[in-house]
């Protein structure tokens, strides 16, 4: 049984209350880092731990931290990125909905560490339950004594809001949130400078992921070393995997980072195979946005290794040959499923949800939708594959924010992957509205590699 | 502050962005820019045409930027070196703004009002495609007049968001902005309410295309038949020095404009007064011609033109340095 370090209590019986959580060990990080640790030293454990951003980039969050500008007289700020809207993901509700004082403890500790008094936790809109469950919890916690002037008499202040968002995907974006919490529109801004320069009204920020947040509390709990020993190489730690799509036991899993991709699909303590018996076609691995590999190339790299969940192994091989870790959005696909017209339906989602600050992914995002619209119905040219290569091509680096990347990448991937897929929907026009494409030669085994 | 672009070194103060550099030395060189706009603050960034490659950061950290980078919104560092026209990577991505930017404008150039001075006009014939590949139906808006001087064509707009800025920070309130997101995005008074402000004709002229036109103009004439001449008169209002350019055909002035550089932006702003109320030749001083950009079609056999410094074509040192992707990107 694997270790769980964020998900450890989940089960008990009013965990979501602050009475049960602290009974079970809760807010013991926060006396330990307002009581024995500086600040820095906090900073210090967090860089030791490798901690990497859960949020999707996974850039190291104890380097993030390091960054930020600390200038005399101007106020810090602390933001939780609680803006989940990646589709395939849904970790951070899950743990916001069950274990809320995890990320408030989380919080308390981040905003010691960084200096901040006052701090935010920005909550897509769509949330409205999470945020009320969020809301009560802050209430207990001041209550207790561990939110607001003095907490636990170390001198330290610290008052944390929940902040409803509008519900835009694009607000994701850390930038964006934070033109969004200023009530303005949620346009992301142009970089430099970095929020960690300038954020928030002008001040010095860090803006974390719900789950960056919370995997702080056991780091600070067990100290970095320990937390770094679980794990491979650069990517330590657990991870929560939103497992999802044709397989036998979707949900949450928490997994120690490193367990093989192979053994997450088809182990009876994680998602149990795929349903119905079927065989496995493709698997999105970390939520929508990043590239969609065959079945094949999932579970074995370009060179015949077990592809492992970590954040090298996911990504080995580049764009060519693999993927990202992401947000840990694990879609799995089984033979029955359109590949032409899951691509669609992500490009839909990324046409819809572009801010429309910046042309190519304004104008990009929605002749992708387009021109795939036309081929999954039947309509489609062959040139129409080289034309969507070539503008996911155009969009992708030339935007302000990452958004564009993340709507040319499936796309692209696909269309690296699946091409065949795609023709068929050309010369097949009718059947493909009916019929599926099917599992083809996408499980087979890869080829030796070549001898070089 | 050295910075280098496309072979050719320039000293500028610390803080100038890669675009104002590229303008000290004039040219070829000189990276296109739909949304910036030098004197609205803020502005730039968002339309990507103006995207360099950064070869090379700066003295102390040389290594190149990742990405390209948008000019008008980043500030140089000493020691760093930028290819503009010398970078194919940067032809091909400017090629593909440009007809991202096209596929929804609705081409309407023969009944436009902007025609011979838009921006989109001159960045489409430099840079973009003589044939679409864009197969479905353009975005279309109904017009709108927002208030009795200005019409407001959202069908034509490239979302720069300089009319934003206009209003922001020349006129004392603003009533329009970017309503909804995306591809639906638009220019709008959501009420309908009419833009009514001193300095608001200014969204006018800083319009690069033809999104916002003047109604008393509307339809009179194309500007490449009007002969634009500089004049003033002495403006009562606090904020207007009354220099603007007057568009004469024949004996009539049919519209008045703030003066326009060589970027094609205002060099003063003017108010509504002198832009739409004084339209006869006696409410103003004469001073003469008005040289217009050499590019324009406006310019055509009517006056002595603004030439372009002709740095690419005799530098010998960049011609060096550059020789094999020079021979590729020397247009006809």
């Amino acid at each position: 049984m694997a270790r769980k370090l964020l998900l450890e209590h989940i089960n008990v019986p009013g965990i979501n209350t602050f009475d049960v959580y602290r009974s079970k060990g809760g807010y013991a990080a926060v006396e330990k880092a307002l009581k024995t640790l500086t600040p820095d030293e906090v900073v210090e454990e967090v860089k030791k731990s490798g901690l990497r951003g859960r949020g999707g980039a996974g850039f190291p969050t104890g380097m993030k931290w390091s960054f930020l500008a600390k200038p005399e007289g101007v106020a810090r700020y602390m933001v939780c990125n609680a803006d989940e809207s990646e589709p395939g993901t849904f970790k951070d509700r899950y743990l916001m909905t069950y274990i809320p004082h995890l990320l408030i403890e989380g919080m308390i500790v981040s905003s010691y560490a960084l200096g901040a008094k006052v701090s935010y936790i920005y909550v897509r809109g769509e949330m409205m339950p999470q945020i009320r469950i969020l809301e009560k919890a802050i209430a207990e916690a001041k209550n207790a004594g561990f939110l607001g002037k003095n907490i636990l008499g170390t001198g330290y202040d610290l008052e944390l809001y929940v902040q409803p968002g509008g519900g835009a995907y694009i607000c994701g974006e850390e930038t964006a949130l934070l033109e969004s919490l200023e009530g303005k529109r949620g346009n992301p801004r142009i970089k430099p400078p970095f929020p960690a320069i300038a954020g928030l009204y002008g001040c010095p920020t860090v803006v974390n992921n719900v789950e960056s947040i919370a995997a702080v509390v056991p780091i600070i709990n067990d100290g970095g070393e320990e937390y770094a020993k679980i794990g491979i190489g650069r990517s330590t730690g657990t991870k929560l995997i939103s497992a999802s799509g044709n397989i036998n036991k979707p949900g949450i899993y928490e997994i120690e980072l490193g367990v093989p991709v192979e053994e997450f699909i088809y182990s009876e303590e994680y998602c149990g195979g795929i349903a119905n018996g079927k065989r496995l076609k493709a698997v999105v691995a970390g939520g929508s946005s990043v590239p969609i590999l065959p079945a094949n190339l999932i579970t074995k790299t370009i060179n015949q290794q077990a592809r492992l969940m970590t954040y090298e192994s996911l990504s080995d091989g580049g764009f060519a040959t693999g993927s990202m870790m992401g947000s840990g959005g694990f879609i799995v696909f089984d033979e029955d499923q359109c590949i032409v017209r899951n691509t669609w339906n992500f490009a839909r989602f990324y046409h819809h949800e572009s801010c429309g600050q910046c042309s190519p992914c304004r104008e990009g995002t929605g002749w992708m939708e387009k021109v795939l619209h036309r081929l999954e119905y039947g309509h489609g040219k062959m040139s129409d594959m080289d034309l969507l290569v070539d503008v996911s091509k155009k969009i992708e680096g030339n935007t302000i924010c990452p958004l564009g990347d993340a709507a040319a990448w499936p796309v692209a991937s696909a269309i690296r992957h699946f091409r065949d897929e795609f023709e068929w929907h050309v010369t097949n026009g009718p059947e493909a509205i009916t019929r599926n494409f099917g599992l083809a030669h996408y499980a087979d085994p890869l080829p030796e590699p070549v001898a070089s | 502050m050295k910075v280098t672009i496309d072979g050719i070194s320039v000293e500028v103060e610390a803080g100038t962005s890669i675009l104002n550099a590229a303008r000290v030395i004039g040219g070829d060189i000189v990276p296109p820019a739909m949304c910036y706009y030098s004197k609205l603050e803020g502005s730039g960034g968002k339309c990507r045409t103006c995207l360099v490659k950064v070869s090379k950061g700066s003295e102390k950290d040389p290594r190149p930027m990742p990405k390209l980078v948008a000019s008008c919104r980043t500030t140089v560092m000493d020691g760093m070196e930028v290819q503009n026209i010398t970078s194919p990577e940067v032809v091909e991505a400017r090629k593909g703004i440009v007809e991202m930017l096209l596929i929804n404008h609705p081409l309407d150039c023969p009944i436009c009002d902007q025609a011979g001075e838009c921006h989109l006009q001159d960045l489409g014939y430099e840079h973009g495609l003589a044939k679409t590949r864009y197969e479905f139906d353009r975005r279309t808006f109904e017009k709108t007049d927002i208030g009795d001087k200005i019409q407001l064509h959202m069908t034509r707009c490239i979302l720069c968001y300089r009319c934003v800025f206009v209003a922001d920070q020349i006129t004392d309130h603003r009533i329009h902005g970017i309503l909804n997101r995306g591809d639906h995005s638009e220019i709008s008074t959501y009420i309908q309410a009419a833009v009514d402000n001193d300095f608001s004709g200014n969204v006018i002229d800083v319009c690069p295309v033809g999104a916002l036109t003047d109604r008393t103009f509307r339809f009179k004439n194309r500007v490449w038949f009007t002969k634009p001449v500089d004049a003033h008169r002495d403006c009562d209002h606090e904020k207007c020095n009354g220099k603007v350019t007057l568009w004469y055909k024949g004996e009539d002035v049919l519209r008045v404009t703030a003066r326009k550089d060589v970027y094609g932006e205002v060099e003063e702003f003017i108010c509504n007064t002198c832009r739409f109320d004084k339209k006869k030749t006696a409410d103003w001083v004469i001073e003469g011609p008005r040289k217009i950009s050499h590019q324009s079609v406006i310019s055509s056999n009517h006056y002595d033109t603004l030439q372009p410094l002709p740095v690419v074509k005799t530098n010998p040192l960049l011609v060096e340095a550059n020789k094999e992707q020079f021979d590729r990107q020397t247009r006809l």
